[in-house]
């Protein structure tokens, strides 16, 4: 009945200050979780890619005795003639790149200062070193031939005090036990931007790490990296069999996907929890109205409208306000995910080692998040109206015209 | 006509733990076309009976007829029904739904009884022509008088030609000039529609003009005078 929509309408002008109050509780709701919601799709996403870009690739082929927490260099975890395996795998079509990577751990020292360090021997010139390339803030990139230059993350040459140009002196374990020492020219700085990964990772050319960590023709594996991540299972699947593992990003990546999906559940329950308390004011809103128009009730039972009709009517109230908080907060929460996508979060160091999250998050929505949060918003905050509208539909004509409820 | 047929009727009321008999036991019989007021003084049940006849209450015991149906035992919702096209109210605050305009309360009861629009149109233009508003037809409650809220009302009450209209102290927060047009209008109105008028009332202004006196005293009708 249409009249029900004006009058409903009408009456929410009746308390402007009231309504536009509890319109805009519901709008900040709705902003802060669109934004809270944003920042973990940012964290995520940045995190998923700075881990595959970094640490994983989008997938790897390793010896099967390969253990990557330990950086061994014994025959049998290794892959044996990693260029030809490398070659092989790079001509598949959805492959960007595949290059090998030798791994060592080693110590730096520097005149009395030392620090553990995990070094990366790879091929500079292959498109799945442009991370670092692309991150050198100063002096210059390494080349495949060098035999004296590493890259140095950031944070570590900071802590250090070392500069492009400095020589620092790598030790680094050996395939036979022993241990190779080694003076080396800080060619570049980089920076990826992770500072769990910049202040421990030192990358000198695969060659070189070969040939210091006596490893031979040997990597500790194929780092590959595809044109679009979900054909993973279909390279995967084209390249087993070869007698090494071959992992997937997901696989490699179990903590950080468990960690992603968990916070996606919590944020249902903070979803519900913070539109709730939202929704809580709205609740009190209208028993206000039902209590201070308690005659009007009264009147409008004695023309004969139905219970049914005075719940639609204070329901239809509440809904005006849970469109116009909901539609609000969606505005401002696209316009702060707007300003914080330029802006960022930044946090520094997580502390996290299995997970690359980088020092400044993006906050990104998209419209299904939109949709979802609008949704919640809508449902939680009618849900919480039934009851003042309850309240105002059981009342008994008589008491109702006498106010006296 | 019977319009309404109140048959034995009590009702008490519980506060707390103490029982108060507003009726002890009524018995009256209300014709079409009456113009009947129910006096008496301050707690002597005139408002309760009036409520028990526009179904708004239902009666401890005893039976309440409605142009032949005995609500007395009705749901809420068929109480509803009744109220809806066979009873108009007419309240002491002038009881206007303050959101909507003179036309928007007329045609509200009008609505709720689904009159087609065209209808409903030319019914509300009658009834403001009626009550001498054709020029507030545009104007909210506060934006009239007290008397003129109140000419409102009846026209909103008679709007779905209510067999019966209910007064509940119509005059009471007028001043006597208003008061006075507002009893003549509604002498005119019963006159010119034959519909019935009971109402609720201490004062002589309403006493004046109607036709019947029942008097009610500590719930019993004391004296039924022509």
């Amino acid at each position: 009945m249409n009249i029900l929509f004006s009058m409903a309408f009408r009456n929410i002008g009746r308390n402007k200050r009231r309504s536009i109050l509890s319109a805009v509780a519901l709008s900040v709701g709705v902003m802060l979780l669109l934004l809270m919601v944003g920042f973990l799709n940012g964290e995520m996403n940045s995190t998923q890619d700075m881990t595959i870009r970094l640490q994983s690739g989008h997938l790897q082929v390793r010896a099967p005795s390969y253990n990557e927490n330990k950086t061994s260099l014994k025959w049998e975890d290794l892959i044996e003639d990693p260029d030809k395996k490398a070659q092989q795998i790079a001509s598949l079509a959805p492959v960007l790149a595949a290059t090998p990577r030798l791994y060592l751990s080693g110590i730096l020292a520097v005149q009395e200062q030392t620090a553990g360090v995990r070094i990366y021997g790879l091929d500079p010139s292959s498109p799945a070193s442009e991370p670092y390339e692309s991150g050198i803030v100063a002096g210059t990139n390494i080349t495949p031939d060098d035999k004296n230059a590493i890259l140095m993350g950031r944070p570590l040459a900071e802590r250090l005090k070392l500069n492009v140009g400095d020589i620092i002196q790598l030790s680094v374990n050996t395939s036979n036990g022993d241990v190779a020492d080694q003076n080396f020219e800080v060619r570049g700085i980089y920076t990826t931007n992770v500072i769990g990964f910049d202040k421990s990772t030192i990358i000198m050319p695969l060659a070189k790490a070969q040939a210091m960590g006596k490893a031979e023709n040997h990597a500790s594996l194929i780092f590959v990296l595809l044109k679009d991540r979900n054909d993973t299972d279909a390279v995967i699947a084209s390249i087993q069999g070869s007698g090494y593992q071959v992992l997937g990003w997901s696989e490699m990546n179990e903590f950080m996907m468990v960690m992603e999906e968990m916070a996606g559940q919590y944020f249902i329950i903070f979803y519900i929890i913070v539109l709730s308390i939202t929704a809580s004011v709205i609740t009190n809103t209208q028993l206000m109205a039902v209590f201070e128009r308690t005659r009007e009730i009264g009147v409008l039972t004695s023309m004969g409208m139905k219970a049914r009709r005075i719940l639609a009517l204070f329901m239809l109230e509440a809904g005006y306000l849970a469109v116009a908080g909901t539609f609000i907060g969606i505005i401002l929460g696209i316009l702060v995910n707007l300003l914080f996508g330029i802006v960022g979060f930044t946090f520094g160091d997580f502390g996290l080692t299995d997970v690359l999250m980088p020092n400044t998050i993006y906050p990104q929505i998209n419209f299904s998040n939109i949709v979802e949060i609008s949704i919640y918003s809508l449902v939680i905050t009618m849900l919480a109206s039934i009851y003042p509208a309850f309240v105002a539909a059981r009342m008994e004509p008589v008491e109702a015209l006498h106010g006296s409820l | 006509m019977t319009v309404a047929k109140i048959i034995d009727v009590t009702r008490s009321f519980l506060t707390g733990k103490i029982e108060t008999q507003a009726l002890r036991g009524i018995n009256l019989e209300i014709q079409q076309g009456e113009f009947t007021a129910l006096v008496g003084p301050s707690g002597s049940g005139k408002t309760t009976l009036l409520q028990l006849i526009g179904c708004l209450d239902q009666p401890t015991s005893g039976s309440v007829i409605i142009n032949g149906t005995d609500v007395s035992k009705l749901s809420r919702s068929q109480r509803a029904d009744i109220r809806r096209g066979t009873i108009g109210y007419v309240f002491q605050f002038f009881a206007l739904i303050p959101t909507l305009n003179a036309y928007e309360n007329i045609e509200m009861p009008l609505l709720l009884t689904g009159v087609n629009a065209s209808e409903r149109h030319e019914r509300v233009i009658t009834l403001l022509e009626s009550v001498g508003l054709s020029h507030r037809e545009k104007n909210r409650p506060d934006q009239m008088s007290g008397g003129e809220q109140q000419r409102v009302a009846i026209a909103r009450a008679l709007a779905t030609k209510p067999s019966m209209i209910l007064a509940d102290e119509p005059t009471a927060n007028l001043d006597s000039k208003n008061g006075e047009a507002i009893m003549e209008l509604m002498t005119r109105l019963n006159q010119e529609t034959g519909v019935t008028f009971v109402f609720a009332t201490h004062d002589q202004r309403v006493i004046k003009f109607s036709k019947r006196i029942v008097t009610l005293q500590d719930g019993l009708i004391v004296s039924d005078q022509p």
